[in-house]
């Protein structure tokens, strides 16, 4: 299943990277190299196989509703690139 | 002996008995870091002042009888676990200037026992690698030889504890992380059964896959190391509630009658003839000693690779989506807007084979595309698994070579991912199994190592390790050291 510079510019938006206009066609390539070695598992003889997810056949363990996070505030807020009065700061998004 | 030629069991004792005090200990490998790492580039960071203030205090514990099971003892982390206070990179632009609020469970973990922390060693960006040429910091040397790759994503770990500037390391595991680089530097590496050790503040790679574990120069220490790594987390949801197994007790057990499967398709007729004898040779050792060796197949095992490559990009790309340039992290200057802000931030901070494997990983899991790529990975990563449930119905541990090659030039692969991927042909399916395997050294090829691989079936790690104990006990290519610095 080849893909085309237009896939892999939809792509990028979804995942929120730039591709530039002089590295798509050679992005194009790199990742139309990888999915035809992935395209390998098309032989593969899978049936009505349950597909797996996880490795182990063990259910997710549920803690007890009740509040356990402590206020990390004064910790996380000054490793953001930037803050104001312990808010995030991002470019205007409502004009 | 120099301290750095003692294992670390030999310094854990010394220290507790009072032969050398941790200050010295851990000052002699700093003085090493500094020596010698100029020309390996295996630290993204010393941790100095922190190392000689945890040794004081390790020292002052001894004093008063206290100080846990590896008191005074210095290590090295990857630098994908994060320490509080210290930068964490993930050896990546976009965490260059991370400092972790906070500390993994396992750093907390060999904390309490004790351990001192030389520093942060490189690795491939977020793990993504099998050459440590990813990272955002330059790539690591080979210790045996500075023209090639350490292997990776453990590069920095593995090219450390060869060098003898680190006694042990801690490394994660993906799809070979661990393993492929012990295999190249010629040091022990296990990789345990997925859920045995906590993966809180270890930076998330893909979820379903890694696993934290030991790299050292034994497996006796790798042995003393996994101990104090492993045990319910509440933290991880995927962490396992059960009891601790004991590593260290079985280590001396008679391995007379275990049973190994040597499956056909870790021997395939292209691989390298010398990988082969020399894999082939450190299992007649074992078999000197009293194991069978039988003949198994793992059929599906030939599709580990483009199994893996969908699964673990997939999960990148949905644990990367956290890196938006907002919270912590790199970001861009002057964003226009907030879409600007995310996909400039992204894109800058991000190497070239992070931002492949998101964009696949997208792709996968994208609308029209799903059934085709993910779920028939996941398929076929049952199919895998079961191969190996099969196995394990017959044979106690599975055996065969770490990597098809030795260590590679520098720059060789690096513009050819498909070729990379391959370097982890043999580790992959474990890590999609689930299950425990470890490397170590079988011997040299030109003066390069070879690592042998060992596959346990779940929990199992006390077997392999016990195996692979047996067969140090009985050689002597785990003592080998490269002999690029001399002593000091």
């Amino acid at each position: 299943m080849a893909i085309n510079q237009d896939t892999i510019l939809r792509v990028a938006h979804l995942a929120r990277l730039q591709v530039s206009e002089q590295d798509c066609e050679e992005t194009t390539s790199r990742l139309n190299d990888i999915l035809s070695m992935v395209d390998q598992l098309q032989q593969a003889d899978v049936g009505d196989i349950a597909p797996m997810a996880h490795p182990l056949d063990v259910h997710q363990p549920l803690r007890q509703d009740i509040i356990t996070e402590t206020d990390i505030r004064a910790e996380v807020m000054p490793i953001a690139p930037a803050q104001e009065d312990n808010c995030y700061l991002v470019p205007r998004v409502i004009e | 002996m120099s301290l750095h030629d003692k294992s670390l069991t030999q310094l854990r004792d010394g220290i507790q008995q009072g032969d050398f005090s941790s200050r010295e200990v851990t000052e002699h490998f700093l003085a090493r870091i500094k020596k010698h790492d100029a020309q390996l580039n295996s630290f993204i960071s010393v941790t100095e002042e922190r190392a000689l203030q945890q040794a004081d205090a390790a020292d002052q514990a001894r004093q008063k009888n206290q100080g846990g099971v590896l008191n005074g003892v210095p290590i090295a982390h990857k630098d994908i676990f994060c320490t509080r206070g210290i930068r964490t990179s993930c050896a990546s632009r976009m965490l260059d200037n991370f400092i972790s609020p906070y500390d993994a469970t396992v750093v907390d973990k060999l904390g309490n026992a004790g351990i001192v922390t030389l520093g942060k060693t490189n690795m491939d960006e977020f793990a993504m690698g099998s050459s440590n040429e990813t990272s955002f910091y330059g790539p690591v040397k080979n210790p045996w030889d500075l023209e090639r790759v350490p292997g990776g994503s453990s590069g920095g770990s593995a090219a450390a504890v060869a060098a003898r500037l680190a006694p042990a390391a801690t490394g994660t595991d993906t799809g070979g992380s661990i393993r492929q680089p012990a295999a190249l530097c010629g040091i022990t590496g296990l990789k345990p059964t997925y859920g045995t050790v906590s993966r809180w503040g270890m930076i998330a790679f893909a979820s379903s896959l890694d696993q934290a574990g030991p790299m050292a120069r034994s497996a006796e220490d790798c042995a003393l190391l996994l101990q104090n790594m492993v045990g319910h987390d509440e933290k991880d949801s995927t962490c396992l509630n059960r009891a601790v197994d004991n590593y260290l007790s079985d280590l001396d057990n008679d391995i007379n009658g275990l049973t190994i499967g040597l499956p056909e398709e870790f021997f395939p007729a292209d691989l390298n003839g010398n990988i082969a004898d020399v894999t082939r040779k450190a299992i007649a050792e074992l078999e000197k000693q009293g194991a069978k060796v039988v003949s198994i197949s793992l059929p599906s095992v030939k599709l580990s690779v483009p199994t893996y490559y969908v699964i673990a990009p997939a999960e990148a790309s949905s644990n990367l989506s956290r890196f938006d340039g907002v919270r912590y992290g790199y970001r861009c200057e002057d964003p226009s807007d907030l879409m600007d802000l995310y996909k400039r931030s992204r894109s800058e901070g991000f190497g070239d084979e992070v931002k492949r494997r998101i964009l696949v990983g997208t792709y996968a899991l994208s609308h029209g595309y799903y059934d085709a790529y993910y779920l028939k990975a996941q398929k076929v990563r049952r199919l895998i698994r079961d191969d190996f449930a099969r196995a394990f119905e017959k044979v106690d541990v599975i055996a065969g070579p770490t990597s098809p090659e030795l260590a590679f030039g520098l720059g060789a692969k690096k513009d050819d991912p498909i070729t990379m991927y391959m370097a982890d042909v043999f580790t992959i399916a474990v890590n999609l199994a689930g299950l425990p395997a470890l490397s170590m050294p079988g011997g040299f090829i030109d003066g390069l190592p070879v690592g042998v691989q060992l596959i346990g079936n779940y929990f199992r790690e006390g077997q392999i390790l016990n195996a692979a104990h047996r067969f140090q006990l009985a050689t002597d290519w785990h003592t080998q050291a490269p002999t690029f610095a001399g002593d000091i």
